[in-house]
């Protein structure tokens, strides 16, 4: 029987592995080709910026140095946030279909519960806080809509040599199994994961704390019925001293990571056998006697590293390329999806030059403060799932002996899972308007509620700017967001959006003619309590470098 | 079962204060560190039966 380990090229005990051939691109025959944005890097992060970019008409080259796509599960959970953002460029039905959704998880101290983990999911929410599915599954949904998109050009098997700015535009320098071309780029998104290439060409080093504890990560093949939700053993009978998490996912797939000692023996500890005893110790502490296979598995470290800039003149970095974050809290890819959709609508208005050439600093600004506040929780998570020291090492004992029957010290345990960053005090956001009392402040994202039959509010979002509105707006209002280069849209709440008992209201805090302005990435620009006048609105738009003043149309 | 009074942010902060004074204390001398710690606290509260409670709690699950 064969298993799905690798040898050579990863056998997949349940994905068909594509294998995507390498054509000669443009440059290599002899043609003149300059792009406006190159991406490199066909992960996740890069189709989704690539895709961003073409829903507003901005044509991409996606440069991608493998032939098929991510080898075992990698990334598997991802987030109510992520599953928007997806919505965004067309992939989220593909991916609802397939995952498996959950809401909670259960901490165990050697064998006995500590803590169970509830994530708030009510009617009004459309996704589920948290879905499993494996991130080939993934890039496969994404790559689906990436091949319906004439604006994309996905380009395999094409390693990027060299990066070098010149001034307007950048030089890239490909190597292919043809040979070696150069191309020119007026915008390079660096989208190549955690040994970016574009990085190392610039001579650019990710800053932070490396940790030492080791985990080993592993998919099995196995009929386990349990449901989908986060398992977590601290010091399990199976493995002592270990730390042992078990994740469902699709294709009767399950995902054990297990911690390795710190005296463990690296090259001892990957060998199958090894691994093989350790899962199996683990299956049966927990009473599962099917057969199983092994599919995959992988050595991993927890890092918490970013560069100290994502934007470099016309290189921006997105995803690993530009932080490395511990897996625990599952921010890895959900970040990286946030970065693509916080980058993708402000480098096409650039390219279109519907915006300052501010806007794209504000991508750094934001998204790295971001990065920061994930490092704060995910850097309390590594602490508990890995302790970095003798006295981490004792004060986890502790806290997790003292909750199986005190619950003051229950919250440390929490795993802090991934929540959406507020841009409250980012340089495109508008102060508040102290006249609310309730509802979401500028920076944050807009509330979901259900509307009946299935329709959500947030599903009358536009892909540019939108205004919800409370009560019809002021005509130069509606005419200036009809106006803007993406048009934007206009959802009147009490006319477009039915709100006969107030509920949207009371969540938004509204009274008659409060409105709230929503940039193309879902987070709120600015709100108005008492209404919006053109020139308030006026004032939100130059805050968000595309006011009329700074915009040299092209 | 303990009330307490303290916040989860300032829960986690003596967390990780707690850890490091143990890895400062090292090895050696972290038992004596705690008891110290555990006299000073007692001193701090000034409540026996409070104190005998905690003990007992401490006591509870060392080798679950």
């Amino acid at each position: 029987m064969t298993e799905g380990l690798k040898r050579g090229r990863h056998q997949s005990l349940y994905f068909d592995y594509p294998v995507f051939p390498f054509t000669p691109p443009a440059e290599m025959r002899g043609e003149r080709s300059h792009h406006k944005v190159a991406v490199v890097g066909g992960g996740p992060v890069g189709m989704v910026v690539a895709l961003e970019l073409a829903r507003r008409g901005i044509a991409s080259v996606v440069i991608e140095a493998a032939d098929t796509l991510a080898e075992g599960s990698r990334a598997i959970c991802f987030s109510r946030r992520s599953l928007e953002i997806l919505e965004g460029v067309g992939v989220a039905d593909a991916v609802i279909k397939k995952a498996l959704p959950w809401t909670r998880g259960t901490s165990y101290y050697r064998n006995r519960p500590v803590y169970h983990l509830e994530m708030p999911h009510s009617g009004d929410d459309k996704y589920y806080p948290m879905v499993n599915l494996q991130q080939c599954w993934l890039e496969q949904f994404i790559l689906d809509r990436v091949a319906a998109e004439p604006l994309i050009e996905m380009r395999w098997q094409s390693r990027v040599s060299d990066v070098r700015p010149a001034g307007d535009h950048v030089v890239l320098r490909v190597d292919t199994p043809d040979g070696e071309y150069s191309t020119t780029t007026d915008w390079l998104v660096a989208a190549d994961g955690a040994r970016s290439a574009v990085r190392r060409a610039l001579g650019l080093k990710l800053n932070g704390t490396s940790y030492e504890g080791r985990y080993v990560i592993a998919d099995i093949l196995i009929k386990h019925d349990y449901p989908t939700e986060r398992r977590v053993w601290f010091d399990p009978p199976s493995n002592p001293g270990s730390t042992v998490i078990m994740h469902r996912q699709p294709d009767d797939i399950w995902r054990i990571d297990y911690q390795l000692l710190d005296d463990a023996d690296e090259a001892e500890e990957l060998q199958e056998r090894r691994i093989r005893e350790r899962i199996q110790a683990q299956l049966e502490m927990i009473g599962e006697t099917a057969d199983w296979k092994l599919d995959w598995f992988s050595l991993y470290k927890a890092h918490a590293l970013c560069l100290d800039n994502y934007v470099h003149g016309r290189v921006i970095f997105a995803g690993d390329a530009a932080h490395l974050v511990p897996i625990f809290g599952v921010r890895g890819l959900n970040s990286g999806l946030a970065d693509a959709n916080n980058l993708g609508w402000k480098l096409a208005w650039l390219v279109n030059g519907w915006a300052a050439p501010e806007l794209l600093g504000s991508y750094n600004d934001e998204r790295r403060a971001a990065t920061l506040d994930v490092f704060e929780n995910a850097i309390k998570s590594t602490k508990f799932m890995t302790p970095p020291s003798r006295g981490y090492d004792l004060m986890r004992d502790a806290v997790l002996s003292l909750s199986l029957t005190e619950t003051f010290a229950r919250p440390l345990i929490n795993p802090r899972q991934s929540v959406p960053y507020t841009y409250q005090d980012g340089p495109l956001t508008s102060p508040d308007d102290p006249a609310f009392a309730a509802g979401p402040i500028p920076g944050d994202l807009p509330v979901n509620l259900h509307l009946g039959g299935g329709r959500y509010l947030l599903d009358h979002l536009g892909a540019g700017f939108t205004l919800i509105s409370f009560g019809p707006p002021g005509g130069q209002v509606r005419e200036r967001i009809a106006r803007l280069p993406e048009p934007g849209t206009v959802v009147v709440v009490g006319e477009d959006v039915a709100d006969p008992a107030g509920r949207i209201a009371a969540v938004y805090g509204a009274r008659q003619g409060t409105a709230y302005l929503v940039r193309p990435d879902g987070h709120i620009a600015a709100r108005w309590h008492a209404g919006v006048s053109v020139e308030a609105l006026e004032a939100a738009l130059a805050r968000l470098k595309i006011g009329n003043a700074e915009v040299g149309h092209a | 079962m303990l009330e307490s009074s303290l916040d989860d942010a300032a829960l986690e902060r003596i967390y990780d204060a707690l850890a490091e004074a143990l890895d400062r204390s090292g090895r050696e001398h972290e038992a004596v560190f705690l008891a110290k710690l555990a006299l000073t606290l007692a001193a701090r509260l000034g409540n026996e039966a409070e104190i005998l409670d905690a003990i007992a709690i401490a006591e509870r699950d060392l080798d679950p």
